[in-house]
């Protein structure tokens, strides 16, 4: 089991275009993906399910915790931490 | 008055505009889910599969159809809606349905029902909203399911205007901007899709009619819509007809004017020549500049190459990126700014301290001279790219001369290397700086030394200036671009620069702000950069204004002790145009 704990800093949140992006990426990876709101507190949800990433409602500066088991599991969580880390690579406008 | 039988509904303005014609009452197609006996769980989800697959196609081409005409950013929704299609949880709930005992097509609609009821309910109204989305593509699937065409407003055949309970997202982008002419709907709100769209295909509509929408307008009936007031005016009489056709005439000659005009350099009532350039930061974003009537860039921002990779970005790779802006420019004039990221916003390959204040922090300039590779990487790849067309460096965030005679001679340096490995280079290219701390603007006369031009950055100079974080929801009512101080500052950077024999331009927000260009233009700016969606209305006004009138207004604006007395005062002067 690999995880990580952290804070989402774009100005939407994992919502429109970055949840999108964060569904699309945990969908390349065998291992079950979780996500979880820890600002807001609530269970952890199906990182894959771009509906069940809609209702955590993490807006800017939640903080979230990224769970994953199997064999990608460590890319996985790599990966989504980058995506996050980097504001899901929006260009400032 | 007469009784003419004309009728007044008063709605929401959406999107502005106004039509006139016949309306067409669109109905949304009756999916009453018939009975019939359950399949086994396999097949009842593979009847879901097949549909899906339907689903995908139509999402697709509404997707690509929408992605030429209204843009990127707007089509995305459609590609959301495909993400809905292949959602593993609803996948899973309805499976689950279905092995309790319902057809598949039930278990769609309470999955779906499901869903939306749960983001109806949550707090922040953005996620709210995704509700209608889920029901679309509920429906979406449904009708597939039932064996229904994809009728939507395709079906709208003459010229018309569209009355409607409520759109969907996907309604709405299946409209013929010439055939629907406008849009009512007794629902909706000023955030909902459809509204939004509205606005971006330029329909004219107008939301939340009521009830009363349905009972007073019929299949046929003549509409006015005015989508400015949000009055929709049923069985107008020839008086009111004879007004709005008016009016609308009067638009569309003002429309006229504006397009045809942001095509020639922008000039004052007086016929002095001012520079409209746009701030871009793509290629996507500089053919827009030029369709919108840009003079050139006065900021082309390079952050955008640094986010999103994890590696910084090869010489190669920023030449070629470089190149494509510059050669859809032309001779144009393009000022590259260097790399402005900070602590905010850290790409993953910069080690980032933790940081208490990263506005105050590591970050523009800042980072470039202590990091001479990355910063050399990319002063090699403009100089080289510049060779040829008319290209400008600028750096972001300088604070006094050291920094600056510093980062110049780097430039330098990079030079030197191209010139010893025989690569041709832009030789004599201008070096400016972003004046976006108050340090800079009270040292332009010291910095003119080694600057070779200003750009206002007065989104930065507004928060330095005034202490004010511009991203903190708390204080926003304090972010003041027309706030005394930030105004002295810009009157100073100008005045001490054409005493040195340099120019100013602006690349914040401000530039092409219509509160704003009277000032400025008062107050002597030399170059206006930004939004090219904002260039032909900012043209329109540069040629309604004087110079002479500019000093006025701008006198008069620094004799105002807040900036709510100086807004007042400038909404009055715009008025008065």
């Amino acid at each position: 089991m690999f995880n990580s704990k952290i804070k989402v800093t774009n100005q939407v949140g994992l919502h429109a275009r970055p949840a999108s992006k964060f569904v699309q990426t945990a969908n390349r990876f065998a291992s079950e993906i979780t996500v979880q709101n820890v600002t807001l507190g609530g269970d952890p949800v199906d990182a894959k399910s771009i509906l069940m990433v809609l209702t955590l409602g993490v807006l800017q500066n939640h903080e979230i915790l990224i769970q994953a088991q199997g064999s990608d599991a460590e890319t996985a969580v790599h990966d989504l931490t980058n995506l996050v880390q980097n504001n899901f690579a929006e260009a400032e406008n | 008055m007469k009784d003419t039988g004309e009728i007044q509904l008063q709605g929401i303005a959406a999107s502005r505009g106004i039509s006139i014609g016949p309306a067409y009452c669109f109905s949304v197609p009756d999916l009453t889910i018939p009975h019939r006996q359950l399949e086994s769980t396999s097949q009842e989800m593979s009847r879901f599969t097949n549909a899906i697959d339907s689903a995908r196609a139509e999402l697709q081409e509404l997707h690509a159809d929408l992605l030429k005409r209204a843009g990127e950013k707007e089509a995305a929704i459609f590609e959301a809606h495909q993400m809905i299609l292949d959602d593993p949880t609803l996948r899973k709930k309805m499976e689950q349905q279905v092995e309790q005992g319902q057809i598949i097509e039930q278990a769609l609609m309470s999955a779906i029902e499901d869903f939306a009821n749960m983001l109806a309910a949550m707090k922040d109204e953005l996620f709210a909203a995704r509700a209608a989305d889920v029901r679309d593509v509920g429906r979406r699937i449904l009708r597939i399911l039932l064996g229904l065409p994809d009728q939507s407003l395709k079906m709208v055949h003459s010229p018309s205007i569209i009355m409607a309970q409520d759109l969907t997202p996907s309604d709405t982008a299946s409209m013929d901007p010439k055939l629907s002419l406008g849009f009512c709907t007794a629902a909706g709100g000023l955030t909902s899709h459809s509204a939004i769209l509205a606005r971006t295909l330029g329909i004219p509509a107008i939301v939340a009619l009521g009830e009363e929408l349905s009972q007073k307008v019929s299949p046929g009936d003549m509409v006015i819509l005015d989508g400015m007031e949000g009055i929709l005016i049923v069985h107008p009489c020839e008086e009111t007809l004879q007004k709005y056709r008016n009016i609308q005439e009067k638009q569309a000659a003002r429309d006229r004017e504006f397009r045809s005009n942001a095509m020639q350099p922008a000039r004052t009532a007086d016929g002095k020549m001012i520079e409209v350039a746009a701030n871009i930061g793509s290629a996507e974003s500089a053919r827009m500049a030029v369709a919108n009537g840009a003079e050139g860039v006065g900021l082309l921002r390079t952050e955008f190459l640094y986010l999103e990779e994890k590696e910084p970005p090869t010489e190669e790779k920023q030449f070629g990126i470089y190149k494509e802006i510059f050669e859809i420019m032309g001779q144009r004039p393009v000022i590259v700014r260097t790399l402005d990221i900070g602590g905010d916003k850290p790409p993953s390959y910069l080690r980032f301290p933790q940081e208490m204040n990263p506005f105050l922090g590591w970050r523009a300039i800042r980072i470039s001279l202590d990091r001479p590779e990355l910063f050399k990487t990319q002063l090699r790849a403009i100089l080289r790219a510049a060779f040829g067309y008319q290209v400008r460096i600028m750096f972001p965030m300088i604070d006094g001369l050291d920094e600056l005679r510093r980062a110049r001679q780097m430039v330098e340096e990079a030079k030197n290397e191209l010139k010893v490995e025989a690569v041709p280079y832009a030789e004599d290219i201008p070096v400016g700086i972003m004046v976006e701390t108050p340090a800079a603007a009270v040292l332009v006369d010291v910095l003119s030394e080694a600057a070779d031009f200003f750009s206002l950055g007065t989104n930065d100079l507004t928060q330095y200036t005034l202490a004010v974080d511009r991203g903190n929801a708390t204080i926003a009512s304090l972010y003041q671009p027309l706030h005394p101080a930030v105004l002295r500052l810009i009157k100073q950077t100008i005045d001490l620069a054409h005493q040195k024999g340099k120019w100013v331009g602006m690349c914040g927000e401000l530039a092409g702000m219509s509160t704003a260009i009277p000032i400025l233009l008062g107050l002597g700016l030399d170059e206006f950069s930004m939004n090219p969606r904002a260039i032909p209305e900012s043209k329109n006004l540069i040629n309604h204004l004087t110079v002479e009138q500019s000093h006025h207004i701008a006198e008069k604006v620094l004799s105002l002790g807040t900036s709510a007395e100086i807004e007042a005062y400038i909404r009055q002067v715009l008025a008065d145009l």
